[in-house]
């Protein structure tokens, strides 16, 4: 066994280990640290089919980005878990049905017939181009200069806009202000009632 | 000569930067903001209007691998959106800086929205014409419910975020049809393509993504069946930003109308004048019909702005190049009229006394009669009254349509802008003949002298123009020569 497969074998079981963990785990916040480890195993992956920038994009973008929002979600709402995990038995056979449906057509569309060994060379074979992050930086920095720029400004007018909408200066927040609340005293807030027993006060 | 074709982008990249340079400028200078971010915000507009009239009259000229192209219909619709912005930032000084919720970046976002503009009209592929058009739609979700503190502004904002994304969506999955059926982003090559492949003309999948994107491109820009957002915008919004809506964008959507219709699907012409003549009819229907039934004097203008929007699209879908150069003309003179009615509406208002209904209007007459002078001229030409520029410029629009022999569009579009008369008029009734109990709304405004000369400046260029309509028309049709 060469090298290259046994590190594909280990990231591969790892993958599969840890997607099937995140289904499997009771808690869902572990879960979502499995699909992490999930995107880990895959980045791996990647990186052995010499797509490097797709693998740091999946850890960047995915793991950094999209995970700790998720995380943090999971974290503000209360799940629980008994009320979902009940009828499990009654829609397993609907779920299996579904999962058969999938595999079978991603068979059909990713299968040997058409990514299989026959039909694609092996990386060792294909010429050696440059990297594939210089590639793209190329692209982006020559031919779809304009574009790129334009979108760094629509997403600098976004940050602009979002900030303008929600940002409120120290004047117009509602804060403590601990000089007033020690200075106050008792007459300011307490008014003191004389009640007269057998007429109506109030 | 790398330089002489870097000139080109002068424009943008002078308004990119400044900017950025005003958004600085409103963070650091503290108790100056104010007035250095106006300062600003005007020079920048200054400083694009002066490199765009540099750049009328030159070769046309492709940059950044077909992204880009500055021709003279580029350079004039770029003077032009500057100019009127610059009008815009000046009549709504005043109202925007005693606004209680005022902020630095209302200008900042203008200027953005006004980049994207200036992106749009010099689009030469799908790629910089969908970013120009996001970029110029993005700040004014923003901008519409700022300098207000009314559930109403949010409301308006969310229903065009909402009707906006929706409108991208369906521009792009038209794109993307497009792309691929021809394979490619530019519109050059698209046009090519279709002019040498007849049989490509009958496929359904092109077809669609035409459809898809003449409704993403009806949407943004407010034509029936996808004008429900357009009132409840101009209502929601503040009326310095109704000021901003009202005007310019118009000039974005004809520059976006001939980068769509002539540079990329001339060839498909026979398709598209069939949605532009529903579109165009269905506008000045529903536009003309609707308004009547307004007492908000907002929303009555947005629906005048549908009817024009009709108008506008009878001038394309007449004939090539003369349609183009009625439109442009049209476009041109509605702007100015849009910027003047809207602008005196901004100057009488105060941001918690602001003119929303048309019996806001009572007894203007009396208190300013020059300045319900000024309003009545400008309605009297939005409604397309002899001496004044509006109804040249429906002239020319109904005379190429009757020479390219759309004899059954011309009838109906004079009938309703008979129909649209009624409700421009009642205003001027109700400014002049209807005397209000209690104190009207611009009772607690004085409009200053400056700002008195700047509005009789621009009512007084409509009558100009109405007078002698050759000059302006000259100069919209050299921009079409090379052609």
């Amino acid at each position: 066994m060469k090298i290259e497969q046994v590190v594909f074998y280990i990231f591969s079981l790892l993958a599969i280990l840890s997607a099937s963990m995140v289904i499997f785990s009771k808690n869902s916040v572990k879960s979502a640290l499995f699909l992490i480890l999930t995107f880990f195993a895959t980045a791996g992956i990647w990186m052995l089919l010499e797509a490097e920038f797709l693998a740091l994009t999946l850890i960047l973008v995915y793991v950094g980005a999209v995970m700790v929002l998720f995380l943090f979600v999971i974290m503000m709402l209360d799940v629980d878990i008994a009320s979902l995990r009940e009828g499990f038995t009654r829609y397993l056979p609907f779920g299996l049905g579904v999962a058969a449906l999938l595999i079978i057509g991603l068979a059909y569309a990713v299968g040997g017939e058409k990514f299989g060994l026959n039909v694609i060379t092996p990386l060792s074979i294909q010429p050696k181009v440059a990297s594939n992050i210089v590639a793209l930086g190329t692209v982006l920095f020559t031919r779809f200069l304009y574009p790129f720029e334009l979108a760094g400004v629509l997403l600098l007018t976004a940050i602009v806009a979002a900030i303008s909408l929600t940002f409120r200066s120290r004047s117009q927040r509602i804060a403590f202000i601990a000089s007033k609340q020690i200075e106050t005293r008792k007459e300011d807030r307490i008014k003191l009632v004389q009640f007269e027993i057998g007429k109506k006060n109030l | 000569m790398l330089s002489s074709k870097l000139s080109c982008v002068y424009p943008e990249i002078w308004l990119f930067c400044l900017s950025c340079l005003a958004l600085m400028t409103d963070l650091y200078l503290k108790r100056w903001a104010k007035w250095t971010t106006y300062f600003v915000s005007q020079a920048a507009l200054v400083g694009v209007m002066f490199f765009a009239f540099g750049l009328i009259g030159k070769k046309p000229s492709v940059l950044f691998y077909n992204a880009f192209i500055m021709d003279d219909i580029a350079a004039l619709l770029k003077f032009m959106i500057a100019g009127i912005g610059f009008f815009v930032c000046m009549y709504s000084r005043k109202f925007v800086f005693e606004s209680p919720h005022y902020r630095g970046e209302y200008f900042v976002l203008c200027l953005f929205s006004i980049l994207g503009m200036l992106v749009l009209v010099s689009a030469r592929s799908f790629l910089s014409l969908y970013l120009g058009i996001e970029l110029f739609a993005l700040p004014l979700y923003a901008l519409i419910t700022m300098l207000k503190d009314d559930s109403i502004g949010p409301e308006a904002a969310m229903k065009y975020f909402i009707m906006g994304a929706l409108a991208s969506g369906l521009m792009l999955y038209g794109i993307s049809l497009v792309y691929g059926i021809t394979g490619s982003f530019a519109m050059p090559e698209i046009a090519t393509i279709l002019f040498q492949n007849p049989a490509l003309h009958a496929n359904p999948a092109l077809l669609f993504g035409v459809v898809f994107i003449v409704a993403g491109f009806a949407f943004k820009f407010g034509a029936v069946p996808f004008h429900m957002w357009l009132p409840d915008v101009y209502e929601g919004s503040s009326i310095a930003v109704t000021l901003f809506l009202g005007t310019l964008p118009k000039l974005a959507a004809f520059g976006f109308a001939i980068r769509l219709f002539s540079d990329t699907f001339l060839a498909l012409a026979g398709y598209w004048q069939g949605l532009l003549m529903v579109m165009a009819v269905l506008s000045l229907l529903i536009g003309n019909v609707a308004a009547i039934a307004q007492t908000n004097l907002k929303r009555m203008l947005g629906y005048s702005t549908i009817a024009h929007m009709g108008f506008l699209f009878l001038g394309l879908l007449a004939a090539p190049q003369q349609g183009y150069v009625a439109a442009l003309n049209y476009i041109i003179v509605y702007t100015l009229m849009a910027l003047g009615v809207f602008g005196i509406l901004t100057a009488l208002s105060r941001s918690e006394y602001e003119i929303q209904n048309i019996h806001d209007l009572k007894g203007l007459g009396v208190r300013y009669p020059w300045i319900a002078f000024l309003l009545m001229m400008l309605l009297f030409s939005l409604a397309g009254i002899p001496p004044f520029a509006g109804f040249y410029a429906k002239l020319f629009v109904l005379d190429v349509l009757m020479k390219a022999g759309h004899m059954g569009l011309a009838i109906p579009a004079v009938l309703l802008t008979v129909v649209g008369v009624f409700y421009y008029l009642r205003v001027v009734r109700v400014m002049f003949f209807e005397v209000s109990d209690a104190q009207p709304v611009h009772a607690y405004r004085i409009i200053s002298k400056p700002g008195v000369a700047l509005l009789s400046l621009n009512s007084l260029a409509i009558l100009m123009l109405g007078i002698f309509p050759t000059p302006l028309f000259n100069v919209c049709s050299g921009v079409f020569a090379w052609r």
